[in-house]
């Protein structure tokens, strides 16, 4: 059984699906994926125990050995992904449920579910397999489901956002694939362990650094990466409340996991690095995010789409913390993936509530919301101020080892811009802090908005706990750090 | 009980105080009997811990590694505990005024107020405990946050406007300055702890040492050092208590605090002894105590011309300190004590004439001393001690400030000083004179003193300012101890 747990992993999810179609009952269809979800987190759990004590599993399917057959290969790295994935998701079903009744049309919820647990066994496939067309079949798995999940919102215009992104997704996917053939070609192979041993020998032709631009446009532009993140706003701010919060906290981090993975494990980083100065590009892109999305988000009155182009930024936190190219700078990349899905998932659960009781998340239609929900507003703030990186939050942790990773390198330009990044998220999350607690709201006599009381118990419940996770992993780091340490030194060790 | 504990406590009780306020919101009694408990608490606990301190202990409690080799965790040394412990009797007072204010302004949100305030003394206990730089910048991020409702209290545009000056000023300093300097300098001494002669000797040369400095001293925007000076009179748009406790008291001094503390345990008096790195401090103080003067000077608005006179009062304690002078550093650290009994009773009084009369202007001023004799005796007094002149605290801790500066041969802080004690006179002076000699118009014949929480509360302050004087030898001798720490 144990052994088995890597493929578990993916297993539970996936099959789970199309269960779902078949119960419909949304009570039923509920416990069923509430099970699957947080089975899939102790598997995770159970897996990073293991992965930590060994270094590395490696799982063959069917018996066939690689490089022929399929191998699921976990390391530090992945398990930490798996952990974060299958937490946000765990959390978000718990979460789920009132405001799926009140944002999906009843005959659609099962399919909500559905989608919901193919896009999560996408995820979970993509961090686990060590194939890289498996990776693809994966990411094609959850791309398709996202699309899905992103049309389900109740505005019409969720259904332009997710063509656009399916579109954009689509551009990228092939991108990926092409990528992959490229590597195909020129190796044979398409396990990850076999390909980094036989670029070695070919790396400078030019057919693999082909693969590599190939590769690092479609991976990009599935993270959204600057200049590419035009599918990204539409589509978290237009898909229903909850699938923003699992959208925005998991699966970008997991497209940077795979660009990580083609960068460090599948290439060679100093080939990456220093022949192709990879690390230059991604360095312009990172500060044009931050800056870009920090910009558009204090433009934004609608506060989802506010927190979309934030997220837009604090992928550019995330790539910046890789283009540094040490120790320290990955560490910082890697802890924000884990801290950034924290904040985010927390900073649009509350969105979620919000909208599930006024049916709106417009700035103007916050006014003294504060007042009318104290709870939810309440954990708005923290999870601000963990966004902006205040101590005693994830953010603080994140922005220190960015700000000594610039340090190091004595780029001291650099540490202003991070520090001006920061700066800009103050300015957005404060128009919201100000308008939910002091301007009272001009329509206040009308019975519908009086009425506006706190979200119901068990939406505040696992956002509380969020919110818990954002202070507790902000005092007490030992494991975040220590896993994000673990992994940035295997990738950097793993080079020659 | 013992010395960790009494640390645990004093950081706790005005933790535990806020929700029971909170929890007390509907019942106005209860919750003001709370806040004042709450402070009694607190003075009780840091009094506490005064004879652990004089023995020579430095109690301390490591809370939790919050990153790997760096904690959260408190040090009580003499000038931590004597800042605390002037910040915490002076919230009984406060506590004991706000009830009168609050009540007579019929001030809305008040269980807000009171809850915020006593967040607000919880994180000012926590930079004067803080036994490294991490942790005293956690406590001063969270002063900020936790005055910012404080400021924005009224709700109204201007409000607001001032509370995101507050805010903005704030915030972009520590962020961008202070959080900098930090981890730059754990980059190069491979340690946050406060230790004597400094962490930084031998490890950063040349001038570094000046933007480091610089760093750290604009980091620290609660010191109001000019040009970051501009959120303190934004700042006054808050009630009164808020502005004498907390822009008086707790706020600006845990800024200068910070100073002095990285000045003395960072730095190192040594690695700047040669004034070469820390003369353009010395420069910048002398400014901005004669340029805060000037204007306060020319203001008209008695909060505004207090919240001035302070920003020239913290400059005094940033010169001193700069001096480099042992007897100046001493001094640096008496005048946070003396300038708070002065300056909170100064405020007091300000808000005493605004609940009585709703007057906010000093040219609306004249002939109030008859009407409220006890207010404005209280305001001579503090005046007085703002000048420096006996029989009151402000004389101490300028003798001192004076003294190391002439030591050190500084003549152009000599000069300052002499000539900001004549400003500080010109501008204080006249009110008082108008207060009492001239006559009011008409309508003044209704005013009566302000309700009497907000009396005693004001002749307490203004007594405490003439018991330092006349009764100076605990407090000498506390001055002896510190400066066998620093």
């Amino acid at each position: 059984m144990i052994a088995h747990l890597p493929i578990l992993q993916v297993v539970v999810p996936l099959l789970s699906a199309p269960v779902c179609v078949v119960l419909r009952r949304h009570n039923p269809v509920w416990v069923l994926v509430f099970l699957a979800s947080w089975t899939a987190f102790f598997i995770a759990v159970l897996l990073l125990n293991a992965v930590s004590r060994a270094g590395e599993i490696h799982y063959v399917l069917g018996g066939w050995d690689p490089p022929w057959g399929i191998e699921y290969r976990l390391d530090v790295l992945s398990a930490y992904l798996l952990l974060i994935v299958t937490a946000i998701g765990a959390v978000v079903i718990s979460f789920a449920r009132e405001s799926v009744i009140r944002e999906i049309s009843s005959d659609r919820i099962y399919l909500f579910y559905t989608a919901y647990l193919l896009n999560l066994a996408g995820l979970l496939g993509v961090i686990t397999t060590g194939d890289v067309f498996n990776m693809f079949v994966f990411i094609e798995i959850s791309s398709l489901s996202s699309y899905a999940l992103i049309s389900l919102g109740r505005d019409r215009l969720a259904l332009l956002a997710a063509y656009r992104y399916l579109v954009l997704g689509t551009i990228g996917a092939t991108f990926f694939l092409i990528g992959v053939g490229l590597l195909y070609v020129m190796t044979g192979t398409l396990n990850i362990v076999d390909l980094r041993a036989r670029l070695t020998d070919v790396e400078h032709t030019r057919t693999i650094v082909t693969a590599l631009a190939f590769l690092t446009v479609g991976i990009s532009l599935k993270f959204a990466l600057f200049p590419l993140h035009f599918w990204l706003p539409g589509a978290y701010t237009f898909a229903p409340s909850v699938v923003s919060v699992f959208l925005a906290s998991t699966t970008t981090k997991v497209y940077i996991y795979v660009m990580l993975r083609f960068l460090y494990s599948v290439f060679n980083p100093a080939f990456v690095f220093d022949v192709i100065s990879l690390d230059l590009v991604f360095l312009v892109c990172a500060l044009l995010a931050i800056f870009s999305g920090s910009l558009n988000a204090i433009r934004q009155n609608d506060v989802k789409c506010m927190m979309a182009y934030s997220s837009i930024a604090q992928i550019g936190y995330m790539i910046l913390g890789v283009s540094l190219v040490s120790v320290t700078g990955l560490l910082a990349g890697i802890i924000h993936l884990f801290n950034h899905a924290l904040m985010k998932g927390a900073l649009f659960m509350c969105l979620a509530c919000v909208y599930y009781k006024t049916g709106s998340v417009r700035l103007g239609d916050l006014r003294g919301i504060g007042r009318r929900m104290p709870w939810t507003m309440a954990a708005f703030v923290v999870a601000g101020l963990s966004l902006v990186g205040i101590p005693l939050t994830v953010g603080f942790i994140s922005k220190w080892y960015l700000v000594l990773a610039a340090i190091e390198r004595d780029w001291w330009w650099l540490v202003a811009a991070v520090i001006a990044g920061s700066l800009l998220a103050v300015v957005y999350i404060w128009r919201v802090v100000e308008t939910a607690y002091f301007r009272d709201s001009d329509d206040a006599k009308s019975p519908a908005r009086a009425e506006v009381a706190e979200a119901p118990l068990s939406m505040l419940i696992p956002l509380w706990a969020m919110i818990a996770a954002n202070l507790y992993f902000g005092i007490d780091t030992s494991l975040t750090i220590g896993l994000a340490e673990q992994a940035a030194n295997y990738l950097l060790g793993a080079g020659p | 009980m013992n010395p960790e504990m009494l640390i645990a406590c004093a950081l706790l009780v005005p933790l535990a105080g806020a929700v029971l306020i909170l929890l007390a919101g509907g019942r106005p009694d209860l919750r003001e009997s709370v806040s004042i408990i709450t402070s009694g608490a607190l003075f009780v606990s840091v009094v506490y811990l005064i004879p652990h301190v004089v023995a020579g202990g430095r109690p301390s409690l490591h809370v939790v590694e919050l990153l790997p080799g760096i904690s959260i965790g408190f040090e009580i040394e003499p000038a931590g505990l004597l800042f605390a412990a002037i910040a915490s009797l002076l919230w009984v007072a406060s506590s004991v005024y706000s009830i009168g204010y609050m009540r007579g302004n019929n001030e809305s949100h008040q269980t807000r107020f009171y809850a915020f305030f006593a967040l607000a003394l919880a994180s000012t206990i926590g930079v004067a405990f803080a036994a490294n730089l991490l942790t005293l910048f956690i406590f001063y991020e969270f002063l900020t946050l936790t005055t910012y409702p404080l400021v924005t209290h009224k709700g109204s545009a201007e409000a607001m406007r001032a509370g995101r000056l507050y805010l903005g000023l704030l915030l972009s300093t520590s962020i961008g300055f202070f959080l900098v300097a930090i981890i730059w300098t754990w980059r190069i001494a491979g340690t946050l702890d406060f230790t004597a002669g400094g962490i930084l000797p031998g490890r950063i040369a040349g001038g570094w040492i000046a933007v480091l400095l610089f760093l750290y001293i604009y980091g620290i925007g609660k010191a109001a050092l000019m040009p970051i000076h501009r959120w303190l009179p934004a700042a006054m748009i808050a009630p009164t208590p808020v502005s004498a406790l907390l822009h008086a008291v707790a706020v600006v001094k845990a800024g200068v605090f910070s100073i002095v503390k990285i000045i003395v345990y960072v730095f190192g008096t040594e690695l700047l002894a040669d004034g070469v790195h820390s003369g353009w401090l010395v420069g910048m103080a002398g400014v901005t105590i004669i340029a805060a003067s000037i204007t306060a000077l020319y203001s008209d608005n008695l909060k505004r011309l207090l919240a001035y006179s302070t920003i020239s009062q913290l400059s005094y304690v940033i010169i001193a300190a700069a001096i480099l002078a042992p007897l100046s550093v001493l001094g640096a650290v008496l005048h946070i004590a003396t300038h708070a009994f002065g300056k909170i009773t100064l405020f007091f009084a300000a808000g005493s004439i605004y609940t009585a009369t709703k007057k906010t202007e000093i040219s609306q001023m004249d002939g109030i001393g008859r009407r409220m004799p006890w207010t404005m005796a209280a305001f001579a007094i503090g005046s007085l001690s703002m000048i420096g002149v006996p029989p009151t605290a402000g004389f101490i801790s300028k003798w001192y400030i004076l003294q190391g500066a002439l030591e050190r041969g500084s003549w152009f802080s000599v000069s300052v000083i002499v000539v900001s004690t004549l400003l500080n006179a010109a501008y204080l002076l006249p009110i008082v004179y108008a207060a009492f000699f001239r006559t009011g118009t008409d309508h003044d014949h209704a005013i009566k003193e302000a309700p009497l929480p907000i009396l005693l509360a004001l002749g307490f302050t203004a007594l405490g300012t003439i018991a330092i004087f006349l009764v100076p030898e605990s407090l000498l001798e506390y001055a002896g101890l510190l400066q066998a720490s620093l």
